[in-house]
């Protein structure tokens, strides 16, 4: 596959970020350039690997049901460009 | 619209009932003041990592075994990623790859005949926040949003289009909020949004049997709006293709107030989700004795208990489809037979007057103050004579009123039956002298004048004559006292 310049301003937008001329071409440049060393993992015999889907020797990392204190109020908002009676405010959604 | 058959498939998603989130320990209880039930975790600050509730995985287990599924041993997570104001990592954890249940059924009764509608799979996933626009908030410059909902466990589960009518959907949602309540894993309350539907339909020639594009409709927040949701897109759907025309692959979303569908987005303007394995969570593996377990601890199920009720107590279908509908109502319905082993009769007095009385007064069997053991001496109460069916359905009413037991208020009303001959012999030769014309039409041969007077016998004892007593009496007095005419 090749990554064409439209298919990174999909990306871009699917991503909500603006890209300026010389970023477009960098990231062109540096997706294709990741994309040609998949080419590359793809040459490899994997026949006797197991797929992996995590770098982790780990399985079953679980936690029991049991509630514990969420974030004071006093604390959530702190982040947060607006509020409004108690809620996150956000530009007005428009579907 | 004869010539086109209807294809529906749903997505259901289904809130568990566990005390904490999918992947922190913040509480899910609904209706909780905004934001008081959120942390760093389901708002997605930088740096923190979730840790699956292991309750979860056992009310996905459980699910997949009521509905028949093939569990999938290897789970893991995925991301799917959309920009949303709900949902504050701007990706939701849900399982792609790797479902935890896959090809499973429900089964329906469709006219007698048992039909198998399946079941694609089942995925555990956390739900998102909830918006507030502005004809909630006044606000018109601005949306409000409330993360308490972000990280509730959701089972997300799928169907294969094998609908082909409103009656088969209804049945089907039917039967998979049966089972959920029955496994205990959702409350299934609509109104609160812990079962959601949105359903896929489309139409085809019949005999055709490639699935044609499909409309996705959203915002069904009832059964009543699934239904009627449908039906509008149906006939939208027929009309356009009558008319020659395409329908187009889109989501659409129904307007209950205008009783209409919009469309919402295009086929162009679909999400592209770019899916990936979820790098903060490992892999799950579960193994079959965790299976045994929970298999062994499911109670039965409404399916096998339907077929139970049918068999050990001889019951048709139709009462065993309705008594096992609710868990608590088929718990009652044995409860009043093991003490009153006649199960037809219980049936109809539970299904007829019990049913009807809870339908009329809006409360569910949970809420309702007769025990099965009251029930049942009432009963005994109808069968012994000491009262009639007439007093037996109003003592009912009484006893769901006022919590008392059948015996007490037959006492205190003075309702228990009078099956004494002398007394209602002298009843009746008041009756009969007071209504010189039905009688003599009786005994000129009008036998219908017969239930008039046996219905004035009941008046003047306030209903509580024995019925057969009278009867017997009642045309005996007519035909021992005719000669003398």
């Amino acid at each position: 596959m090749k990554i064409t310049s439209e298919v990174v301003s999909h990306i871009a937008r699917l991503c909500r970020i603006s890209l300026s001329d010389e970023e477009h071409k960098l990231f062109t440049l540096q997706l294709n350039q990741i994309l040609a060393y998949m080419d590359k993992l793809n040459k490899l015999n994997i026949e006797n690997v197991e797929p992996t889907s995590h770098v982790l020797h780990l399985e079953n990392v679980l936690r029991e049901d049991k509630i514990s204190p969420s974030l004071p109020r006093e604390k959530m908002f702190v982040n947060a460009p607006d509020k409004h009676k108690g809620y996150f405010k956000v530009p007005r959604i428009i579907e | 619209m004869e010539k086109y058959e209807v294809v529906i498939g749903l997505e259901v998603h289904a809130g568990l009932s566990t005390k904490t989130k999918i992947f922190c320990g913040c509480g899910t209880k609904f209706g909780a003041e905004p934001n008081s039930e959120v942390c760093p975790v389901c708002l997605g600050l930088p740096g923190v990592l979730p840790v699956l509730n292991k309750e979860v995985v056992k009310y996905a287990v459980r699910a997949a075994i009521a509905f028949n599924c093939h569990i999938n041993l290897y789970n893991k997570f995925d991301r799917k990623n959309y920009y949303y104001p709900d949902l504050p990592k701007n990706y939701q954890i849900s399982q792609n790859y790797f479902p935890i249940a896959v090809d499973g059924y429900v089964e329906i009764f469709i006219d007698g005949e048992k039909k198998r509608l399946r079941i694609n799979n089942i995925h555990m996933e956390e739900d998102a926040g909830k918006n507030l626009h502005s004809e909630d908030t006044g606000l018109h410059d601005a949306s409000l949003v409330d993360f308490n909902r972000t990280g509730v466990p959701l089972l997300e589960i799928v169907t294969e289009p094998d609908m082909r009518s409103l009656q088969e959907v209804e049945k089907f949602m039917t039967a998979l909020r049966n089972v959920l309540l029955y496994i205990d894993v959702c409350d299934c309350r609509m109104e609160e949004g812990s079962l959601r539907f949105e359903a896929n339909v489309s139409l085809r020639p019949i005999g055709e049997h490639q699935l044609r594009q499909r409309v996705e409709m959203k915002n069904l927040n009832s059964f009543k709006m699934v239904l009627k949701a449908l039906k509008y897109e149906i006939e939208r759907q027929g009309k356009l293709l009558m008319e020659g025309g395409e329908v187009a692959q889109e989501t659409r979303l129904w307007d209950d107030k205008e009783g209409k569908t919009y469309l919402m987005r295009s086929k162009e303007e679909a999400h592209d989700y770019r899916y990936f394995p979820e790098p903060d969570l490992v892999p799950v593996i579960i193994d079959e004795g965790f299976i045994d377990r929970i298999r062994s601890s499911l109670p039965e199920l409404p399916s096998a208990k339907l077929e139970r009720f049918c068999g050990e107590y001889g019951l048709p279908p139709y009462d065993a489809e309705v008594l096992t509908s609710d868990r608590l109502l088929s718990g009652f319905y044995e409860g009043v037979v093991n003490i009153f082993p006649d199960a037809k009769t219980v049936s109809n007095w539970v299904m007829g007057e019990l049913l009807a009385i809870l339908n009329e007064e809006g409360v569910d069997i949970e809420n309702c103050r007769i025990s099965p053991g009251r029930f049942a001496e009432l009963l005994e109460f109808l069968k012994g004579g000491k009262i009639n069916a007439l007093s037996a359905k109003n003592v009912l009413r009484e006893m769901f009123h006022s919590g008392k037991d059948a015996r007490e208020i037959i006492e205190e009303k003075g309702i228990s039956q009078i099956s004494d001959e002398e007394s209602i012999k002298e009843i009746i030769l008041k009756v009969i002298s007071e209504n010189p014309g039905p009688v003599a039409d009786f005994r000129k041969g009008k036998k219908k004048t017969l239930g008039y007077l046996v219905g004035q016998v009941m008046k003047a004892t306030g209903g509580r004559a024995n019925p057969e007593v009278t009867n017997k009496l009642l045309v005996k007095a007519l035909e021992d006292s005719g000669g003398e005419v």
